[in-house]
């Protein structure tokens, strides 16, 4: 079966924060925690949605992500993204991503946003 | 300041005649050491000969003193003239090869 | 005079010199050097020359062949007159190049060739051995004609003397060992050492002329009296015969003396080694031969008045010992003998820190170096010790060998010729020397045929002879048969420089080296020769390989200031490297300097068009003046100090963009959780131990925010320099270990070794504890966090600088901070960028150095220690207080 959502972050609260919330929806998540070998996490789960922070250790969610739409394997390349950022300004760098939570966020906004993306 | 060249050329040409004579010095008390043990042996082996050589020695070292303190009398002028004239001319330190030690 | 009491009397005399050293070098530790760097106490250290076989045997060679003694004095003098263009241009171009010995000078004029030099310390090492035996024989003689001619001696055990060349060979090695290898300064001077020699000088000066004026005015009466009895000796046809002066030998005998005067191991060390500059040559030039005259006036009289008194069988030369204590003078015999003692003995102690310094460099050093196959830059040993230990042994090995020499030869027949023979041998590197200076043209093929040609002579016909070994040159009759063999040595040796020399043709480096010796100018390092900026650090931790941490950074901190730099690591210029490399040749020969560095920054041959380039610069380099070249400097470090700034402020911008987006990240990143989880909490479906774990996280996580807004706080405020100080008193070991106790929490997992030298860290230091605590733990727990090694060892320096106060240097083994990021470690949310990021905002090291700059010191990156380092520098009071004790 395929893998619902893949996400990528390094804060540990945050990320169980996330995955307690979705979990509770029904959905599978994964976690890797690192932007280094982020890339090759989602071509190797082919999550059916990434959440990815734009925060992370080693490579940058915005790295990752232009990596991710450059992929020569169109379905991949075309893989959902909810950008998670901490920052007001990042705009232009979720440019690329299907949609932007800011943090810190409402747990509901979450709920419904990954709800659209999946449907 | 029509004075102030002439000043200088002749500091400069004083230093460099001083220098000239340290360079002849060394030879010059060379063969006074040398040229009578060569010329006349047997009159310079014994008490005149020790007279001689001490006499010299004695000499030698007030010249080399006496030399050594207007090198550095003419020095010190040249560097005031050439403090009040920038371009000092430099040749008077320029090397030169060879000497008696040089053997 | 009793054997006890001559001991006791030595005893007491080399206790002085002892303390005398002691006191010079630690004077010259505390920057008191303007007695000890004295014109006169250089004069007087170049007495080295009259060691005891002048001493003792020019009497003994007077009364054999008259004024021939002379020409081993004459020699010197004739050298000196030439003082001002001569001696100056030697010393300010062996200065220059920062040369080691003798033989150190040869291999730099000569492409840096250190099998060159190896060749040169062969003849040296040769040459001296003997030489050393015939100072420790000497002692030996006087010591049995003193103790046994006085009254009591005829009690003394015979056997006390044969223990007596030993015991002198052990003293003087200690004192060499102590006083000659203390440190590997990139300047080779030895304050206590000269110093020392410069007292033994004037001890001998007034023990010969006490003596005499003796024999001049108490034994004769007055000069012309002594003039007659001089001729009435010379009347006797056989003393006659003796004395008459043979022009072919008193020529040969002034031209080896003044080849010796250059060459000889201890007369290069104290002429052109321990000279500061060749300023001191001016009064130099004529107080030493004044000296040498001073030395030799009184011989003649002596050894006639020894004749007339003494018995035939008494030994000519011990007459200075014997006459005195014949007329019942006691005193001023027991002078003498400490004069002969102070000629053996400080002959004895600078030939072998010269030697010594030979063999190290230009034997165990490179021997060493090319055994461990060292690879570029990185690695940790300590060079300096090595050197330090190698200079040890070799002066331990030089004195035993000399001990050897006397204890197997014995007889005072064969050790009486050894002065000369040593004067012949290192005569062998004269043609070379001078050939090198005056002349471009000579080269290191031309070098090796004529010292070569010329070690082989003088070993078939004048040393292998004097052991015994081979007979004389045969020669035709009438000619003087060591005057030949000195003769055909000289010549030879001289041709075959001067022919291989024409059809030669040396190599860059030699050129360039030519050209810096004969021209007197400079060498420039061309910038060809160097492979980019990078290699600052390596560089760093090369020199420190050898002169040791703080030294080196001294020296790169002094170097980065001139080019208007700030912290250690200057530009690599050629200007730079060619002083790095001058300076590291000090300590350890230009040969073995030059490898090392072309190993760590080097690598590009010279090619021919770089060094007419390379010529072309020093020519220019020559003609400018000295105005223009301070104001090109203060150009340079003008224009240096600009780029930093702007560098630093364009960094800085960045910065403050990052930082006002990290402190958005920083606390948005914990205000996240808690507004997740506290809305989770709000669900009434959760277990027990998930609510109790939210809750534990939210709990956290506010912790985090307020750490972090106190951080914050606290930096803004440190900045103001408004942070209210609390002074006390605290010994810094036990901040140190309550520090490391409490950075133990963090990574516990990480098992450091700790490296402590828990005897100098009893420091008693005034400041703030507490905001010092907190620095050592920040740092400690920066080292425990970021140390990538495998093993990892944190080691912890502490000692006490001059001005107070006190340095502690943390030092673990990882892999360090790249250079490109050692200025901007200290600034707010440096780590920003940082890949091994790890929890923390980064602000540790900005309040650091905020904490270190309110309690008047500071805290700084060392770069090249082997791993990540940091120097928290700390002043003898906080500036608070210290304004208070003014006021008060």
């Amino acid at each position: 079966m395929q893998l619902d959502i893949l996400m990528i972050e390094d804060e540990p609260n945050i990320a169980e924060a996330v995955r307690f919330i979705l979990s509770r929806e029904g959905w599978q998540v994964d976690l890797h925690p690192d932007g280094a070998g982020g890339i090759e996490a989602i071509q190797k789960r082919r999550p059916r949605l990434v959440i990815l922070d734009l925060m992370l250790p080693n490579r940058s969610g915005a790295e990752i992500l232009c990596d991710l739409r450059a992929a020569n394997d169109a379905d991949l390349a075309a893989t959902p993204v909810l950008m998670l950022t901490a920052r007001g300004e990042a705009a232009q760098a979720g440019a690329q991503a299907d949609a932007v939570l800011t943090k810190p966020f409402d747990n509901e906004d979450l709920r419904a946003m990954v709800r659209r993306m999946l449907a | 300041m029509p004075d102030r060249p002439l000043f200088l050329e002749r500091a400069s040409f004083h230093r460099r005649r001083l220098g000239d004579a340290a360079r002849v010095l060394p030879v010059l008390a060379m063969l006074l050491i040398l040229v009578p043990v060569w010329w006349v042996p047997s009159s310079v082996s014994f008490a005149a000969g020790a007279v001689w050589i001490f006499t010299l020695w004695g000499l030698l070292v007030i010249a080399v003193w006496a030399l050594h303190r207007a090198l550095l009398r003419a020095e010190a002028a040249t560097m005031r003239a050439s403090e009040a004239v920038p371009e000092a001319d430099d040749a008077a330190s320029a090397p030169v090869g060879g000497g008696p030690d040089a053997l | 005079m009793p054997f006890e009491s001559l001991v006791a009397t030595c005893l007491a005399y080399v206790v002085l010199m002892f303390g005398v050293a002691y006191a010079a070098d630690r004077a010259a530790a505390r920057g008191h050097v303007r007695w000890l760097d004295h014109p006169l106490v250089y004069t007087l250290s170049l007495s080295v020359y009259c060691s005891a076989w002048t001493f003792y045997g020019a009497v003994g060679y007077a009364s054999r062949s008259g004024l021939e003694f002379l020409t081993i004095y004459l020699g010197p003098t004739i050298v000196f007159t030439g003082a001002w263009w001569g001696l100056r241009r030697l010393v300010r171009v062996a200065r220059m190049h920062h040369v080691t010995s003798v033989a150190d000078l040869i291999s730099a004029r000569f492409g840096k060739s250190n099998q060159l030099a190896g060749l040169v310390t062969l003849i040296a090492v040769i040459a001296s051995t003997p030489y050393i035996a015939l100072q420790l024989q000497s002692v030996r003689l006087s010591f049995e004609a003193f103790a046994t001619d006085a009254p009591n001696g005829a009690a003394t055990d015979g056997n006390a003397f044969g223990g007596t060349g030993l015991w002198v060979a052990a003293g003087l090695a200690l004192f060499t060992i102590l006083f000659g290898t203390r440190n590997l300064a990139a300047d080779e001077r030895h304050h206590g050492v000269v110093t020392a020699i410069a007292l033994e000088a004037i001890v001998k000066l007034l023990a010969f002329i006490a003596l005499g004026v003796f024999v001049v005015w108490g034994l004769a009466d007055g000069p012309l009296d002594m003039l007659d009895r001089i001729a009435r000796a010379s009347a006797d046809p056989q003393v006659a015969q003796g004395w008459m002066l043979q022009p072919d030998r008193w020529t040969a005998l002034i031209l080896v003396s003044a080849a010796a005067i250059l060459t000889l191991p201890r007369m290069f060390q104290v002429m052109v080694v321990e000279a500061a500059d060749e300023e001191r040559l001016h009064v130099a030039g004529w107080a030493f031969p004044a000296y040498l005259f001073a030395m030799s006036l009184f011989v003649l009289p002596i050894a006639v008045m020894g004749r007339e008194m003494l018995p035939a069988s008494a030994n000519p030369d011990l007459y200075v010992l014997t006459l005195p204590a014949a007329a019942g003078q006691d005193l001023l015999a027991l002078l003498v003998f400490l004069g002969g003692f102070s000629a053996a003995t400080s002959m004895v102690v600078v030939c072998a820190i010269a030697v010594a310094t030979m063999v190290s460099n230009h034997w165990l050093v490179p021997v060493w170096l090319a055994l461990r196959r060292i690879p570029a830059g990185d690695e940790t040993d300590d060079l300096r010790g090595f050197v330090l230990n190698a200079r040890r042994l070799a002066i331990l090995a030089v004195m035993a060998a000399g001990w050897v020499y006397h204890e197997a030869s014995g007889g005072t027949a064969a050790l009486a010729a050894m002065g000369l023979v040593a004067f012949t041998g290192m005569a062998q590197v004269l043609p070379a020397m001078v050939g090198g200076l005056l002349w471009r043209g000579a080269n290191r093929k031309g070098a090796y045929a004529g010292i070569g040609t010329g070690f082989v002579l003088w070993m078939a016909l004048l040393f292998l002879p004097s052991v015994g070994i081979g007979g004389a040159l045969p020669v035709p009759a009438g000619t003087d048969p060591w005057t030949a063999a000195v003769m055909l040595a000289l010549v030879l040796n001289t041709l075959a420089f001067i022919g291989v020399s024409i059809f030669g043709f040396p190599d860059p480096v030699e050129r360039l080296q030519g050209l810096s010796f004969v021209s007197a100018v400079e060498p420039i390092r061309h910038s060809r020769m160097m492979r980019g900026n990078d290699r600052a650090e390596p560089l760093l931790a090369m020199a420190r390989r050898v002169w040791g941490a703080d030294a080196a950074l001294r020296y790169f901190q002094a170097e980065a200031r001139a080019q208007g730099k700030s912290g250690y690591l200057p530009d690599l210029t050629p200007r730079f490297l060619t002083r790095l490399e001058r300076r590291l040749a000090g300590s350890i020969g230009s040969a073995t300097a030059h490898a090392m560095i072309d190993r760590v920054a080097g690598g590009v041959a010279l090619t021919v068009s770089d060094l007419l380039q390379v010529a072309d610069e020093a020519q220019r380099a020559k003609e400018e003046t000295q105005r223009l070249e301070a104001a090109r400097a203060e150009l340079v470090r003008t224009a240096g100090q600009l780029r930093e700034a702007n560098d630093k402020l364009t960094a800085l911008s960045v910065q403050k963009d990052a930082f006002l987006g990290q402190i958005s990240h920083e606390l948005r990143t914990p205000m996240t959780s808690v507004r997740a989880f506290s809305e989770i909490l709000k669900d009434p479906s959760l277990t027990e131990a998930e609510r109790t774990r939210f809750a534990g996280i939210i709990h956290d996580e506010a912790g985090r925010l307020t750490r972090l807004l106190d951080d914050l706080l606290d930096l803004s405020v440190l900045e103001s320099r408004r942070a209210q100080l609390t002074i006390g008193v605290a010994n810094l070991h036990d901040l140190i270990s309550r520090a490391l106790s409490a950075a133990s929490a963090t990574r516990p997992e990480r098992g450091f070794l700790i490296d402590r030298d828990l005897p100098s860290e009893h420091l008693a230091v005034i400041t703030d504890v507490d905001r010092l605590l907190q620095v050592l733990i920040n740092v400690i727990s920066n080292a425990r966090k970021y140390c990538d090694a495998v093993h990892p060892v944190l080691i912890i320096r502490v000692r006490r600088p001059e001005g107070g106060g006190a340095v502690i240097d943390i030092v673990d083994n990882g892999s360090g901070i790249d250079s490109g990021r050692q200025s901007l470690i200290f600034e707010k949310f440096a780590r920003l960028n940082d890949p091994a990021r790890a929890g923390g905002a980064g602000l540790g090291l900005a309040i650091c150095r905020e904490i270190m700059l309110n309690l008047g010191g500071e805290i700084s990156y060392l770069p090249g220690q082997g791993g990540a380092a940091f120097r928290i520098v700390l002043p003898a009071r906080p500036p608070a207080a210290a304004e208070e004790a003014r006021q008060a």
